[in-house]
C-alpha cells in the first residue's frame, strides 16, 4: 500500500482535546493530515478516492470502519482506488471532528487526529429497523433488515426456516434472492408500495400489495407477523423470520456532529451540484445523500466529485455562501423523487 | 489494572455456579433469595457481608430480566412521594445510598435535574402542592421557576409550557449496571447465583423445588416483582395482588440527545399522570411511559395504540423529537398492587421476608430495601454474625457522560482490542464485549450482552454488527 505515513504532524492541526497530542509514543493521539480524507469505502468513497488520486489530488486516505474482511463486496472498487494511490485504511473509525477539517479516529493501532485539506463524506445509509418502523408487538429473534441477513449470511451464521420479507422493489427482490440461495422459505412478501414486475422474479410468491405488518408476534424467537392491508382485511403469517428491506436512512451521525446542515426530505447531508455541503471544504456524496440508490450512481458520484474537490484544493472556486438541496437539481439521469424518496431510474 | 480486569477477577471461580446452575448438594442454604432482580440482587448483596450461606435464584436466564430491565432509568429524590410511607423512607435512604455506591463501583450517573412542566393552569396549580410535598419529604431543594427560565434551560421545548418545579437532585442512571453490579459484588463474595431455576413449589421446611431440583434454605426471602403475589400465596398468604401495569417507551437516537437538558417529568394531577421527556446515561432520549393495566404477567409488546399516544404527547413536550430516529421500543411491567406503598412484610414464624409492590422506585430504593430486609431477617431469628467488607467492584463504564474506551488513547495502546470497534453505533469495541462476556456474571443471550456493553443498542439495531457480535458471543460459549 502506498501513502502517507502514519504519524507525520503538519500544520494546521488544532492540537485540542483531551486526549495526548503526543505523535508516535504508542500512548498518546498520533497526528496526520492529508489532502483529502474520505469516511467510508463503500462504492462512493472509493470511487472518489480513485479518481483524485488519479487526477493528483496529493495524498488521498480513505477511512472504513468495517475491518478488511468485511470489504470482500467492494474488493474490486478498493484495489482500484489503492493501485490509484489511496491509503485505505480499514477498521478505522471516524468519531468526531476536532476541527473545521480534522477528524479524530479510533482502530486498533490507536487513536489518531487526522487534518485534511478537503473531507469527501461518503458513510452511506441503512434499511430504516424495526423499532424505527414503529412496527408493535413482542422482541423476539429473528427480526432482521436485508443488510444484516446478508452480513449474517456472509459469516456463515443461519438465519431462518420461513421468512416474510417487507419492503418494496428492488430491496425486497434482492432479500427474496439472498434468502432463496441460503435455503430459507420465503413465505411472502409484504408491501405498502405498488410492484411494478409481478412473478418476474419472484415465481409464484405471494405479493401483498397495499399491506403493512401490524404486529410482531412470537417470544423468543418470532412466530408469525399479523399483516393488516389498507382496507383493513388482515391475516396472520407463520414465520421465523422478518426481514425489514428499503426504507433507507442515511448514516448521517458524522455529517451532523460536524454541523453540516440537512435536506429538509432524506435528512442526508444538503449538497448542491458539486456535492458541496454547507460547510466549506466537505463534500458529500453516495447513500449518505441518496439514501437507497444503486451502487453505480453512487460510484458515479463519486468519480463526479473529483473535479469539484480538485477545484477548491486549488482554491480556483470559492465555496458557495448557501448550498442550494439537491431537490432543486438532481444530479444522477433518471432519478426522481417520489413519496420524499429517491427513486432511481428503473423506478 | 484496567476497568474491565477488575469485574473478570473472580470469573473462572465463580462462573461454573453462576451458569451451568447446578443445585448444589448438601446443607442448607442460610438465606434464600427468590428473584434476581434489582430487589433482589441488591438483598443478596447486602447478606454477602455477613458469613452466611446465600443462594440468589431466578427463573430467567439473567439477572434483572423482569421488571428491572424496561424502566425509566430514573434516580428519584423521592420528593413526591407519599410522606410517612416506607417507600418515601427507603426512596430518600435509597438515593443516598445508591449516588455513593454508584460513584464508587462506576455505575453511570447524571445529575440532570427534573422539571416538572406544567401545560395548563391545572397543572401549573399544582405545582406548589408538590413542592410543599416535597420539603414533607425531607426535600428541600426544589422550586418553582417562570415560563422564561423555564424556556432558557429547556430551548427546544414546545410553545405552552407556562412553568415547572425544578428539582435539581433528580438524575438518571443505568439501570442494567446496577443490578450487574450488585450480583457481580455478590457472587464475587460467595454468593451462589443460581440463574434458570424457575420455583414451582415451597415444601414444607423451605423446600424450595426448582425446575432444576431442589434448594433447602433456612430463610427465604420473596423478591420476586411480577410473581412475588403466587410465591407468597404458596407460603399461605393472601395479603396482595400484583396487577402488572405495561408501560410502553420509546428511545429516540443520540441525535437526540442535545434537545433536552433535564429530565421533563409530568406533573401528576387528578386526571392521572403523563408521560415523560428524559435524557439516558446511554446519551439517548426516553419517551414514556404508557400506564396501562394488563392481566398477563408476560404482556411486554409494544400496541400500535400505545406508541401513536406516546408520539402524540411527545410532540407536545418537545416538537422536534419526533424527527429523529427511534432505536428501540420496549414494554416494561411495573408490580402495582391494590396499595400505593411498598408491601414488605415480615412473618418471624416462618422465617419468610416478602418484598412486594415494589414499582418503579425500587430501582433507587434498592440498596434501603436490601438493609430494611436484612433488618427484618435478623428479628425472624437469623444471625448474620459479623459483617466484612464486600470486595470493591469496578464496573465498565457504558455512559456517554464518561470516558469510554473507544477513545481512550492509553486503554488501546495498552490493548488494542479497545481500538476494535464492533458495534459503531454505539462505539462498543471487542475488548468490552469479550471483558463482558468472561465476567463473573455474563451474559446467557445477546441481548443480555447488549444490556452489558451497549452492543446492538444503537440506531441501526444490529444491521451492521449484529453478525460479528453474535460471532463473539457464540464464540465465548
Amino acid at each position: 500500500m502506498t501513502g502517507t505515513g502514519t504519524t507525520g504532524t503538519g500544520a494546521g492541526t488544532t492540537g485540542t482535546g483531551t486526549t495526548g497530542t503526543g505523535t508516535g509514543t504508542g500512548t498518546g493521539t498520533a497526528e496526520r493530515t492529508v489532502d483529502v480524507l474520505v469516511v467510508g469505502a463503500g462504492p462512493a468513497g472509493l470511487a472518489a478516492a480513485a479518481r483524485l488520486a488519479a487526477r493528483g489530488a496529493g495524498t488521498v486516505e480513505v477511512l472504513e470502519r468495517e475491518p478488511e474482511r468485511d470489504l470482500a463486496g467492494v474488493r474490486r472498487r478498493a484495489d482500484a482506488a489503492v493501485r490509484a494511490g489511496a491509503v485505505l485504511r480499514a477498521g478505522a473509525t471516524a468519531t468526531g471532528w476536532s476541527g473545521p477539517l480534522t477528524l479524530d479516529t479510533t482502530s486498533p493501532s490507536g487513536r489518531a487526529r487526522v487534518t485534511a485539506r478537503a473531507v469527501v463524506l461518503a458513510t452511506g445509509a441503512r434499511e430504516r429497523p424495526r423499532a424505527a418502523r414503529l412496527v408493535p408487538g413482542t422482541r423476539p429473534a429473528g427480526v432482521l433488515t436485508g443488510g444484516q441477513v446478508r452480513r449474517a449470511l456472509d459469516r456463515g451464521q443461519p438465519v431462518g426456516t420461513r421468512a416474510v420479507v417487507v419492503g418494496a422493489e428492488p430491496d425486497a427482490v434482492r432479500a427474496v434472492r439472498t434468502l432463496r440461495g441460503a435455503g430459507v422459505r420465503v413465505v411472502a412478501v409484504v408491501t405498502r408500495e405498488p410492484w411494478r414486475r409481478p412473478g418476474a422474479v419472484t415465481g409464484r410468491l405471494p405479493v401483498l400489495r397495499g399491506t403493512a405488518v401490524a404486529e410482531v408476534l412470537g417470544r423468543g424467537r418470532l412466530s408469525g407477523v399479523r399483516v393488516r392491508h389498507r382496507d383493513g382485511r388482515g391475516t396472520t403469517l407463520a414465520c421465523d423470520t422478518l426481514v425489514l428491506t428499503g426504507d433507507w436512512v442515511p448514516e448521517h451521525e458524522l455529517a451532523r456532529s460536524g454541523g453540516v446542515a440537512l435536506a429538509g426530505g432524506t435528512r442526508g447531508p444538503a449538497v448542491d451540484g458539486a456535492s458541496r455541503t454547507s460547510v466549506p471544504g466537505v463534500f458529500a456524496v453516495g447513500g449518505l445523500v441518496h439514501p437507497g440508490g444503486p451502487a453505480g450512481g453512487a460510484a458515479a458520484e463519486g468519480r463526479a466529485v473529483a473535479g469539484p474537490v480538485l477545484a477548491f484544493l486549488s482554491g480556483a472556486e470559492p465555496w458557495p455562501g448557501a448550498v442550494v438541496p439537491v431537490e432543486g437539481g438532481a444530479p444522477l439521469r433518471g432519478w426522481r423523487r417520489i413519496a420524499g424518496r429517491w427513486r432511481g431510474p428503473w423506478w | 489494572m484496567t476497568r474491565a480486569a477488575a469485574v473478570t477477577g473472580a470469573a473462572a471461580v465463580t462462573r461454573a455456579a453462576a451458569v451451568t446452575g447446578a443445585a448444589p448438594p448438601g446443607a442448607p442454604y442460610d438465606v434464600v433469595v427468590v428473584g434476581a432482580g434489582v430487589v433482589g440482587s441488591a438483598i443478596a448483596r447486602e447478606l454477602a457481608r455477613f458469613p452466611l450461606r446465600t443462594a440468589l435464584v431466578d427463573a430467567a436466564d439473567d439477572v434483572g430480566e423482569g421488571t428491572s430491565k424496561a424502566n425509566t432509568a430514573i434516580l428519584h429524590t423521592g420528593f413526591d412521594a407519599v410522606p410517612g410511607s416506607l417507600e418515601a423512607r427507603l426512596v430518600r435512604e435509597g438515593h443516598r445510598l445508591l449516588t455513593g455506591y454508584a460513584a464508587h463501583t462506576g455505575i453511570p450517573v447524571e445529575p440532570l435535574g427534573a422539571l416538572l412542566v406544567a401545560w395548563d393552569e391545572d397543572q401549573l396549580a399544582a405545582l406548589p402542592g408538590l413542592a410543599r410535598k416535597a420539603l414533607a419529604n425531607g426535600y428541600g431543594a426544589a422550586r418553582l421557576i417562570g415560563p422564561e427560565e423555564l424556556r432558557a434551560r429547556e430551548p427546544h421545548l414546545g410553545p405552552g409550557a407556562l412553568g415547572a418545579l425544578h428539582v435539581p437532585d433528580e438524575s438518571v442512571i443505568c439501570p442494567w449496571t446496577t443490578v450487574l453490579a450488585y450480583a457481580t459484588q455478590a457472587v464475587r463474595a460467595g454468593v451462589d447465583l443460581l440463574l434458570g431455576h424457575r420455583v414451582l413449589d415451597v415444601r414444607p421446611g423451605h423446600e424450595l423445588v426448582t425446575t432444576r431440583g431442589v434448594l433447602r434454605t433456612r430463610f427465604l426471602v420473596n423478591a420476586a416483582g411480577l410473581h412475588a403475589d403466587e410465591l407468597d400465596r404458596r407460603l399461605g398468604h393472601r395479603d396482595f395482588t400484583v396487577r402488572p401495569r405495561r408501560g410502553e417507551l420509546i428511545v429516540f437516537d443520540a441525535c437526540a440527545r442535545g434537545l433536552v437538558r433535564h429530565i421533563l417529568l409530568p406533573v401528576p394531577t387528578a386526571r392521572g399522570k403523563g408521560v415523560l421527556v428524559s435524557p439516558t446515561v446511554h446519551g439517548k432520549v426516553l419517551l414514556g411511559p404508557t400506564a396501562e393495566d394488563v392481566d398477563d404477567k408476560a404482556a411486554t409488546g409494544s400496541t400500535a395504540e400505545g406508541l401513536a399516544f406516546l408520539r402524540e404527547r411527545g410532540r407536545r413536550i418537545l416538537p422536534a423529537l419526533l424527527d429523529e430516529e427511534v432505536t428501540a421500543v420496549y414494554a416494561g411491567l411495573r408490580a402495582a398492587t391494590e396499595e400505593d406503598d411498598y408491601r414488605i412484610a415480615c412473618h418471624p414464624g416462618q422465617r419468610y421476608v416478602t418484598v412486594g409492590g415494589i414499582r418503579s422506585t425500587g430501582l433507587t430504593a434498592s440498596l434501603a430495601i436490601a438493609a430494611h430486609v436484612v433488618g427484618l431477617l435478623t428479628r425472624a431469628g437469623l444471625e448474620p454474625g459479623p459483617a466484612r467488607e464486600l470486595p470493591a467492584v469496578r464496573m465498565p463504564n457504558v455512559g456517554e457522560a464518561f470516558p469510554r474506551p473507544y477513545a481512550d488513547a492509553e486503554a488501546i495502546a495498552a490493548d488494542p482490542a479497545y481500538g476494535e470497534i464492533v458495534c459503531h453505533c454505539e462505539r462498543v469495541t471487542r475488548g468490552e464485549i469479550r471483558d463482558a462476556l468472561a465476567s463473573p456474571v455474563p451474559p446467557a443471550t445477546p441481548a443480555g450482552l447488549r444490556r452489558r456493553t451497549r452492543a446492538g443498542a444503537g440506531r441501526c439495531q444490529g444491521t451492521f454488527c449484529g453478525a460479528a457480535v453474535r460471532e463473539l458471543f457464540e464464540g465465548a460459549r
